[in-house]
């Protein structure tokens, strides 16, 4: 086969919040085993697009399909497909790290000895064995951000969706993550992570869609889409909304 | 700068009340409230300047020294000191420390509790309005005591911050605070009979007082009115010398929470006890169970409840004890199966955003139902029982217990069963997860009061047959009638438990992003 099959694949996607347009038809193909960016400034829509697509909030408009189930209509076979860490929302922080991973294995229906084995390897690997047994209300940002990780990866989905994965992470935790991820892409597993910092997007990432407005505005390889200059100069150019720094003149004047 | 601060103060004031009209609903009710407990106040002070000095005496400085202590300590316990001027927001801004101090200290009497006990000390100038010098001593004195209060309690609020930043701390003092407000009735019709019976040991309590940092400024009025002025020099060096020392302290702890904000350190802990989740079944259901039976140990919006039902049976048989009629602790049980069983109807609203989880785990919502449900009826099966049961040991008539038993199994199943449906469909307003459990929630309030007193309607409803046979039982005497209900009410509550987990699962599962949504806005 040529063309690799899609693992995420949604169709005029669209969701207004009273009257303001938060998604205003989005279409995108994720191809399977890749490592996908969706960057865009604040308020573009990232969040609500990912809710969409994971079942998490009901589109107004428009279908999410994941590897052939519609996640609208399949929404329990679509879920088992899936691992994912909404932005945004609070967990059940009082719950030990260990016990909250341990929840979201059991939750899925997964059997114990594999839950109690894979549990220990991921808090291992996220390196917050040491404090498995704290609650994690008494976490920091980071942690918080890397045990939900965790419970988003303990049923070994087929499609992983991240919504800001890195935000408050330190540098090595965010390295190590993102060995976690480039192996799982490696070996078939398909990522999709949603980021305002260009930078990591670039590096890490193999497809981008832009997204600004509730709409989006590019979307392919990165290589594509950067078209030989930097993602970020690229993005800036897309959505705009560059200020020329004059003025501010007596800022210089202390 | 001071006038600065206090315009800061009012226009947060102003603006929270506009973010919505049941702010300022809110506003109004605990305004009428504070006004009626200060015009009452007020009234008895006006009123004993035609009474006996010592009389007065007693009564204004024991207020007084009552009023002090509460600015102390309520802020504290109820973790609702007012943060609107936390300090440490001023920390970037360089103002000197005086005028920071000086500001603090008025905006703290902006708000219900600063100027009720205002208005309640000036009150005190007309209980000694008897002469020139008596009415003066008492304006001094209560410009001396309210200051000391605001300062007092600002000194207790700001040595404690660090302290009292710890999740620990809020979680200990919040469920504390439960059980005098719980038992307030014994309690305070214990003191008062205490007062009541010992007039002469207050009068020497409040003479004691009025030479302490606590009466100090308050007593004032009635020694000038006594014609003793160099025992009023005395107490105005006592009262004038508490307030600057504690000025000093509040001074000092504030120049070193500025440059040390609280850190709310925790000891780090390993793995390996899974507690409760090693217990119930590896199943999404006894997952469920075991996180909501650990939530209700370990939220405090949850354990309130654990702490106020072994409390109930006290407060009923000191009921029982004032009247001489024990009958009324009878209903122990049933009150006890009610109140539990309720309390899951606002589950998914405590679960907050967290609930993201179950949703996108793709949990079937009869499992979400019966997991929940279960949780609760592992512990209020045996406490419903017990205190269905104990009663009996008390009032003797044991032919009353088949009815009470029924009654309270029926309404401790149906009113799961109804709760499995009602916390699927819709949402209330709940203290956020990690607040105490008195903050009031953000959210519609009208919705909440609706579903509350609705669900609570249907729920009296469908509890009816059993409600009929206890009745028929007090009619006619006859004891067949409370058997019949031992096993009626059993049946009839398991049924409508089965019902209502399955409809409540059904109603999940075609609008689990919906519930999602409606708790997004709260969050």
């Amino acid at each position: 086969m040529s063309v690799p099959p899609t693992a995420l694949s949604i169709r005029g996607l669209a969701k207004r919040f009273g009257s303001k347009i938060a998604v205003d038809g989005i279409s995108l193909d994720v191809p399977a085993g890749s490592f996908f960016g969706i960057v865009g400034p604040n308020g573009a829509g990232k969040t609500t697009t990912l809710s969409m697509a994971t079942g998490l909030l009901r589109p107004d408009f428009g279908t999410a399909v994941v590897h052939g189930v519609d996640v609208w209509a399949r929404p329990l076979e679509a879920k088992r497909l899936m691992g994912v860490l909404p932005d945004g929302v609070r967990l059940f922080d009082r719950l030990s790290g260990e016990q909250l991973v341990t929840y979201a294995g059991l939750l899925r229906g997964m059997d114990k000895d594999v839950v109690a084995a894979r549990v220990g390897e991921l808090l291992a690997a996220l390196d917050l064995s040491g404090d498995a047994g704290t609650l994690v209300v008494d976490y920091s940002a980071g942690m918080t951000k890397k045990i939900a990780l965790a419970s988003a990866l303990i049923h070994a989905p087929k499609v992983l969706v991240l919504d800001e994965p890195f935000e408050s992470v330190d540098p090595v935790s965010a390295a190590n993550i993102r060995d976690i991820l480039d192996r799982y892409v490696a070996t078939g597993g398909t990522v999709i992570v949603s980021s305002h910092v260009m930078d990591l997007v670039q590096r890490m990432c193999d497809h981008v869609a832009v997204v600004a407005g509730g709409r989006l505005l590019a979307a392919g390889t990165v290589a594509d889409v950067r078209g030989g200059v930097s993602l970020e100069e690229r993005f800036v150019q897309l959505v705009g909304g560059r200020v020329q720094t004059e003025g501010l003149e007596w800022l210089r004047t202390f | 700068m001071v006038a600065h601060l206090l315009r800061l103060k009012l226009a947060l004031l102003r603006n929270g009340l506009r973010r919505s009209p049941w702010q300022l609903v809110g506003l109004a009710i605990g305004g009428l409230y504070a006004l009626g407990i200060v015009g009452t106040c007020v009234a008895a002070l006006l009123f004993l300047r035609q009474e006996d000095p010592l009389l007065a005496q007693t009564v204004v400085v024991l207020g007084g020294a009552a009023a002090l202590l509460g600015w102390a300590i309520i802020p504290l316990i109820a973790s609702a000191a007012d943060m609107t001027l936390d300090p440490a927001r001023f920390t970037t801004s360089a103002i000197p420390m005086p005028q920071l101090l000086a500001g603090l200290a008025l905006g703290g009497l902006i708000g219900i509790p600063g100027l009720a006990t205002a208005l309640a000390a000036l009150a005190t100038v007309g209980t000694w309005s008897r002469g020139i010098l008596p009415a003066a001593g008492a304006l001094i004195g209560a410009v001396l005591g309210v200051l000391t209060c605001v300062v007092l309690s600002k000194v207790v609020t700001t040595a404690t911050a660090s302290l009292a930043a710890t999740r620990r701390f809020k979680d200990v003092s919040g469920l504390a605070f439960m059980v005098p407000l719980v038992l307030m009735g014994p309690i305070v019709a214990g003191i008062a009979q205490g007062a009541a019976g010992s007039g002469a040991f207050l009068t020497d309590l409040a003479r004691t007082l009025s030479w302490t940092p606590l009466g100090a400024a308050w007593s004032l009025g009635g020694e000038l009115e006594a014609g003793h002025p160099g025992a009023a020099a005395l107490k105005l060096l006592i009262a004038a010398a508490t307030l600057a020392g504690l000025a000093w302290c509040w001074k000092f702890l504030l120049e070193r929470a500025l440059v040390t904000p609280p850190y709310a350190g925790s000891t780090r802990r390993t793995g390996g006890r899974l507690g409760l989740f090693g217990l119930f079944p590896a199943t999404p259901t006894g997952a469920i169970a075991a996180r909501s039976l650990t939530y209700w140990f370990r939220d405090p919006r949850y354990s309130g409840s654990l702490v106020v039902v072994p409390l109930l049976p006290v407060v009923l048989a000191f009921q029982g004890s004032q009247t001489g009629n024990f009958g009324v602790i009878t209903i122990a049980g049933p009150l006890t199966a009610f109140l539990l069983a309720w309390s899951i109807s606002s589950d998914v609203s405590y679960d907050n955003t967290a609930f993201a989880l179950h949703l996108a785990a793709g949990v079937r919502g009869v499992q979400d139902r019966l997991g929940r449900a279960l949780a609760c009826l592992a512990f209020a099966l045996p406490a419903v029982m017990v205190l269905a049961t104990v009663p009996f040991f008390l009032t003797g008539d044991w032919e009353w217990l088949p009815a009470i038993l029924g009654l309270s199994l029926g309404v401790l199943f149906t009113g799961l069963g109804l709760a499995s449906v009602v916390s699927a469909r819709y949402t209330v307003a709940v203290p956020l997860p990690g607040d105490s459990p008195f903050k009031k929630p953000p959210g519609n309030v009208a919705q909440t009061l609706a579903v509350q007193f609705g669900g609570m309607g249907v729920l009296l409803v469908l509890t009816l047959p059993e409600a009929a046979l206890v009745i028929a039982q007090m009619v006619t005497g006859d004891p067949a009638f409370g058997w019949a209900n031992l096993a009626l009410g059993p049946m009839l509550g398991i049924a409508l438990f089965v019902a209502g987990v399955r409809i409540g699962g059904r109603w999940f599962d075609a609008r689990g992003p919906e519930l999602l949504a409606q708790l997004t806005v709260n969050r």
